[in-house]
Parts: structure tokens; C-alpha cells; sequence
């Protein structure tokens, strides 16, 4: 494989692409495929032959599109997107690219969810066939490796992604470019890069679509990171419960070994790498990177105490790359277009965009790309177009299980990794769920506690006893059978697993109870001494109807 | 120390043994492929029965207890062969604010176990998840691996109903 073979790769795949009049693209990642988008794209094939306009018409299945609730999606060569389409419309969609739109299926892409968000990471999402490795290296895929092994020195590659500013997107915010030079000037035998595609987080599908939509793009960045800091093999962790990011990660690890930018001499030059895969087996904590790294390792998915970090001692003691999905995902468009340009875009301290998975009481719910230090009351209100049902925004959960709930008075914050921490929440890896006023806060607490409680590994006291105790003192609110003392206990409780346990689940915990408590203390007040759920959800009629 | 190197042999001639064979081979038949190699035991047998544990144990020369270790720990791996049919529940935060609970007492009620346990007579298996990453189509449910969005009570009934005929 060398750079020239590329480039004739990627002229073939422009030029075959622009010999057809007309494009037809079907979302096929998993939101969609569970709404039948495979038949769909069967039936519009089938229509395609029908009608003899093989040579004509191009059709092919594509990642994420980003409106997941109102799919499946399909959008045209013209620019029109249709919603909702069932295998019955491949017809009306063929019209439709000859110019006859169907008024019925049409979604509006002149809305703030398109037209507000900034694409990076998400660029080809929705643009790209996800499982042909020719697509991705036409729209510009692996020109940045090339770059870098050709033009670049190792070296230069880290500096690269120091200007660039760019901070890990699995929550905590490290910056990456220090990360990488850590790696890099750490001596090993045998140096290892890994990607973190266990997203654990309830209510986060961020790297799940980015996989499932663009995996060639997370192994770009692998190999540029593995070239950055000097290593030939690579891990990718991915959860069990993707099977169909893993399918395409599978596809997608073959073919680039089989065009042989995965390989031995890359590019014509000394660089090797590898990737293999590492299945997750449903560890919450397996996110937390010493945990994920003895889970690689074939052990139970128990944390260490850090120092050593795993850029000194990771894998099998060496030094260890460890990146998130979305985090490697940043680096090709780095390379491509300079650090400079990247540290252009977001905040001060918070540079380029953030992926969001936009889900709850919100209208549009799916997967939002949006420059860092846009307000919460953009996001939530424009890109999600406000809460459904005429019902009033109660709070904003970002973080998952370690982030807080928000209340209105924060929509005007702008969304960086320092205002979310200041106001009690954190980044995380990008979930945010929108709540309305049908959801108790004192539920929602216990839900996470819950949570955290079921997943805490149980290696550090502090973190296996407090979340059993804590999730005791909440269910006992929730009952309304708690008195005052029971909530000053739960208080003191926070304050010591924060301060006390090992790792990052333990420590975060507490961060939906305080932050509930902090914004919502009158709902623990009414559950408490007025035994009363304001919202209506503790000690309800579970088997309430969901229509 | 253990000195005998040589592979012991399948608990029986099942065939699907080899595949568990060619997973461990492939993995330098190494302790670090203890998680790989109980995940294709259960993608093959469906669960991690004491017989297979032995085998991986003794064929990666990992104690017992560490074999068990990690088939308990994880919530993927499970130690019971599942029903015919396997109805999941996705208990994202997405879902639970749009109604997860609400649906899982009704299946509950309906099939008479709780989530994790299996029908008297093997049909349905009911179990419960972290989160699907179908966030976008809560409430999600699988049913037989085929996801469901906007889960409405009426129809997980009429699924169960469909699932009991014969």
C-alpha cells in the first residue's frame, strides 16, 4: 500500500460515484434498522431495478442522519429527507428524486436541529456507506494517516494535537495532546493504544452511532495515535451489547488489512499496526480506564489506584495509549486541516464540538454535534425544538451516572468542561436527557444510586457499602417514610465516597444526589415532611398504562 | 506450579466444542483470552454451565475460582440456559423517564416472574438492560434481538400473548 495506490482508490470511487444522475441514501444504523430502514432499502433496490435505473440511480445504506425518533431516514442526491418511510414509499422516493417530492414523507432540514450543529466527528455520518472502505477513502478517509507518515514526524504528530487543544471526550476532559506525549516519551518493550468503546452510560449512544456509522474514521485515529507514540498493536473494547458496531468494526478492520493501511509497512514505510477486538461483557465500571485495562487483560473488571497511570503502566504493565471512541474520531480532521483550525472552534479551554445524544422529554430526540460553549437553551430548546406535550422543562441530565440535573436556571450556561463542573454536573461522555415536570428528582437520584449500586465492582469499601446505604436512605424518601436525619445522613454519605473511594465511579456517585439537592431541595423536603411526591411518580400505580 | 501442558480433551463430542477450541487456539490459548473465550462459549451453548467453566479453566490454566470470577462479574455472562424467546427491557435513563417501569411490572405481571428469571415451563425469559444506545426510540424493548422503539403497554401484551401459543 502506498499513498499513489490511494489516491487511485479514492479517483476511481469519486469517479464511479459522479457517473450516476441521482443518489438515494437509507439510514442503516441501529435506530433506524430497528424501525425496518433494511427493508426499505431492499424495497428501493428493487424499485431501482424495476424501473431499469441501475446505471442511474445509486442507492446505498449509510450511518446515523441524526433525528433517530423520526426515522427511518432517507435522504436524496437533491437534498430533500424523508422521515418515517416505510418499504411501500421506495416508489415515491424514486419520484421524488426526479423532482415529484412527496409532501407527506418530508423532513424539514431547514430547522435549528440541522442547520445549528457543526459537524466534525458526525461529517460523514449519514454520508458515507459504512461498510466499504472505497466510500470512506473517497470522501478524503485515511488522507490524514497518509499525511502523517509521510509528511510528519512522530513528534510533530503530538504537537499537532497539542495546538489543537483537543480534550478527551470520555468525560473527564484530559487533554489529549499530553496524554499522547506522556505515551510517547514512556520507555516499554512494547508500547499498546486502545480505544474505550465501552459506553456504559445510560442514555448515551454517541460512540455506538459513531462506530456504527464511520468506523474507518476511529481507526484512522488510532493509527495516527499508534504512529504518534510509537507502537504496532492496538485494542479496540467495544461492549457485547453493540453487536452491530461490532459487526462493522469486524468488516471494517478486514478490508483496511486487506487494502493494507492495517498491516505491516503502512504506506511504504516501517510503521505496523495492528487492531483486535475486545468484547465488553456489561461492566459499567469497565469505562474507567485501569478497570478496562485488566478486563483486556482476561481479569475481572476491578480499578487500581492511579499513579502509576496507564501512560506509564497499562497493558501488561507497558505503556498504554488509552483514548475514547469519540476522542480518536477528532484526530484525522486534526491532522487534515492543522491544529490551528480545530483550536478556532468552541471555548477558551474547551476547543472544537461535543456529540451529544439528545434523548428524554425532548421533540427531537437523536444525535447532536455542536460547537463547545453553545447554551444549554440552544441545545434543549432549538436543536431539541422544546419539550413535547405543552409540559414545562424541569432539568437537563448530562453525565450519566457520575453528571448532575440541571435546572432552568443554568440554560443560559454555555456548555464547556468547566461551567458544567462549576455547576455541579460534568461533561461526561455526552448523554443528556431532558426531564419535564412529570419527573420526580428524588426518583431520578435513586434510579442512578441504583445504578451505581448494582455496578459499583465492590473492591473499595467505601464505594460497595455507601452506594447500598445511600440507595437504602433514597428508597426510604421515594417510600415517603424517611425523616429529616435520614436526609443529613445521606448528605454526610456523599461527601465520603467523593473523598474516599478508588476510582471514578465511586467518586462520582454522589453527583446526582447532590445536584438534586442542591436545585430540587424542595421536592425532598415535600417527600420528607410533607410525605407528598409533588410530581406524582413515587408510589404510583405502577401498573400505569404507557401509551 | 503446573506441569502438565498437554490439552486435555472436550468434556464431550459436541461439536461446538471445536469452536470454543479454535477461539482459545487463536488467542495463544493464553489466561487473557478467558473473557473471549466465555463469550464464545455462550454465543455457542447459550450459557456458562460448571462443565464448560472447567474446561476453559483447565485448557487456559486459570484457577476455577478465576474462571468463576469472571463469568459472575460480568452481567453479560449467565450460569442459566435463557427460554425460547427472551424479552429485554431496556432501563436507560431515557426509558425510565418515558416509562420502563410502567412496562416492566406489566410484564411481570403477565408472565408471574421477575426480571433475570425464566417462565416454569422454559418459554420466556425476562431480563432487564443498562441501556440499549436506543435512547432515540424510548421505550425500547428487545424482543428475540430485534429491538422495538416506543414501546406502548398494549403491546408487550399482545407479544407475550403471541409468545405462550403454542
Amino acid at each position: 500500500m502506498n499513498p499513489d495506490e490511494l489516491d487511485q482508490i479514492a479517483e476511481d470511487e469519486r469517479a464511479a460515484s459522479s457517473e450516476f444522475e441521482h443518489r438515494v441514501n437509507v439510514c442503516v444504523a441501529a435506530g433506524c434498522i430497528s424501525c425496518q430502514s433494511q427493508s426499505v432499502k431492499d424495497a428501493i433496490d428493487k424499485e431501482i431495478v424495476q424501473r431499469g435505473w441501475q446505471k442511474k440511480c445509486q442507492s446505498k445504506g449509510v450511518g446515523c442522519m441524526g433525528l433517530c425518533a423520526e426515522g427511518p431516514l432517507v435522504s436524496t442526491g437533491n437534498g430533500t429527507m424523508y422521515q418515517h418511510v416505510t418499504a411501500a414509499d421506495a416508489g415515491a422516493i424514486l419520484d421524488g428524486v426526479e423532482g415529484n417530492t412527496s409532501g407527506r414523507l418530508i423532513c424539514r432540514t431547514d430547522v435549528p436541529f440541522f442547520q445549528r450543529q457543526k459537524k466534525i466527528v458526525l461529517e460523514n455520518s449519514g454520508v458515507v456507506d459504512p461498510e466499504r472502505i472505497e466510500d470512506y477513502i473517497g470522501s478524503t478517509g485515511y488522507s490524514a494517516l497518509v499525511r502523517a507518515l509521510t509528511e510528519m514526524t512522530p513528534s510533530e504528530v503530538v504537537q499537532e494535537v497539542v495546538k489543537s487543544g483537543l480534550r478527551g471526550r470520555g468525560g473527564a476532559g484530559y487533554p489529549t495532546g499530553l496524554k499522547w506525549s506522556t505515551v510517547a516519551k514512556a520507555v516499554g518493550n512494547q508500547k499498546y493504544v486502545i480505544c474505550n468503546a465501552d459506553e456504559g452510560d445510560p442514555g448515551a449512544f454517541m460512540d455506538r452511532s459513531v462506530l456504527e456509522s464511520d468506523p474507518h474514521r476511529v481507526i484512522e485515529g488510532m493509527l495516527i495515535g499508534a504512529y504518534a507514540v510509537g507502537t504496532s498493536e492496538g485494542y479496540i473494547y467495544v461492549r457485547a451489547e453493540y453487536p452491530l458496531a461490532i459487526k462493522r468494526l469486524r468488516t471494517a478492520i478486514r478490508q483496511a488489512e486487506r487494502i493494507g493501511v492495517l498491516g505491516t509497512s503502512i504506506c511504504g514505510t516501517r510503521f505496523s499496526f495492528r487492531i483486535e477486538l475486545r468484547l465488553g461483557a456489561g461492566a459499567f465500571v469497565c469505562g474507567e480506564e485501569t478497570a478496562l485495562i485488566a478486563s483486556v487483560e482476561g481479569k475481572r473488571g476491578t480499578p487500581r489506584p492511579r499513579p502509576p497511570y496507564p501512560a506509564q503502566a497499562g497493558l501488561f504493565g507497558e505503556p498504554t495509549l488509552i483514548n475514547n471512541v469519540e476522542t480518536y474520531a477528532n484526530i484525522p480532521p486534526i491532522i487534515r486541516n492543522g491544529g490551528d483550525w480545530f483550536a478556532k472552534i468552541g471555548t477558551e479551554k474547551s476547543k472544537g464540538t461535543k456529540v451529544f445524544a439528545l434523548a428524554g422529554r425532548v421533540m427531537n430526540t437523536g444525535l447532536v454535534e455542536v460547537p463547545m460553549g453553545i447554551t444549554l437553551r440552544e441545545i434543549v430548546f432549538e436543536i431539541g425544538g422544546g419539550i413535547p406535550d405543552g409540559r414545562a422543562f424541569k432539568a437537563v441530565q448530562t453525565g450519566g451516572p457520575s453528571g448532575g440535573c440541571l435546572p432552568s436556571q443554568y440554560l443560559d450556561m454555555p456548555v464547556d468542561y468547566e461551567s458544567l463542573a462549576k455547576a455541579g454536573s460534568i461533561m461526561g461522555s455526552g448523554g443528556m436527557i431532558v426531564m419535564d415536570d412529570s419527573s420526580c428528582m428524588v426518583d431520578v437520584a435513586k434510579y442512578f444510586m441504583d445504578f451505581c449500586m448494582t455496578e459499583s465492582c465492590g473492591k473499595c469499601v467505601p464505594c460497595r457499602v455507601g452506594t447500598y446505604q445511600m440507595n437504602d436512605l433514597l428508597a426510604k424518601i421515594v417510600a415517603r417514610t424517611a425523616e429529616p436525619p435520614d436526609v443529613a445522613l445521606l448528605e454526610e454519605l456523599c461527601d465520603l465516597l467523593r473523598n474516599t473511594s478508588l476510582c471514578g465511579l465511586g467518586q462520582s456517585a454522589p453527583n446526582p444526589v447532590l445536584s438534586t439537592l442542591r436545585y430540587f431541595a424542595e421536592e425532598y423536603k415535600a417527600h420528607v415532611e410533607e410525605k407528598r411526591c409533588p410530581a406524582g411518580v413515587c408510589g404510583r400505580e405502577a401498573a400505569e398504562e404507557v401509551r | 506450579m503446573i506441569t502438565d501442558f498437554s490439552k486435555p480433551t472436550a468434556p464431550s463430542l459436541d461439536k461446538r466444542w471445536r469452536l470454543v477450541d479454535a477461539t482459545m487456539r487463536r488467542l495463544g490459548n493464553q489466561s487473557r483470552g478467558l473473557i473471549e473465550t466465555l463469550h464464545t462459549v455462550q454465543e455457542t451453548f447459550g450459557y456458562l454451565d460448571e462443565e464448560a467453566l472447567r474446561y476453559v479453566a483447565v485448557s487456559l490454566r486459570v484457577p476455577l475460582s478465576r474462571a468463576y470470577g469472571v463469568a459472575t462479574f460480568y452481567h453479560f455472562f449467565t450460569l442459566k440456559p435463557a427460554g425460547k424467546h427472551t424479552c429485554v427491557v431496556c432501563m436507560g435513563t431515557a426509558c425510565y423517564i418515558k416509562g420502563a417501569p410502567q412496562l416492566l411490572s406489566a410484564v411481570q405481571n403477565e408472565l408471574n416472574i421477575k426480571p433475570g428469571e425464566t417462565t416454569q415451563d422454559g418459554n420466556v425469559s425476562l431480563l432487564t438492560a443498562r441501556c440499549l444506545g436506543s435512547c432515540g426510540l424510548a421505550p425500547a424493548v428487545v424482543y428475540d434481538h430485534e429491538v422495538a422503539g416506543k414501546v406502548k403497554t398494549q403491546e408487550l401484551r399482545d407479544q407475550m400473548t403471541k409468545w405462550a401459543r403454542p
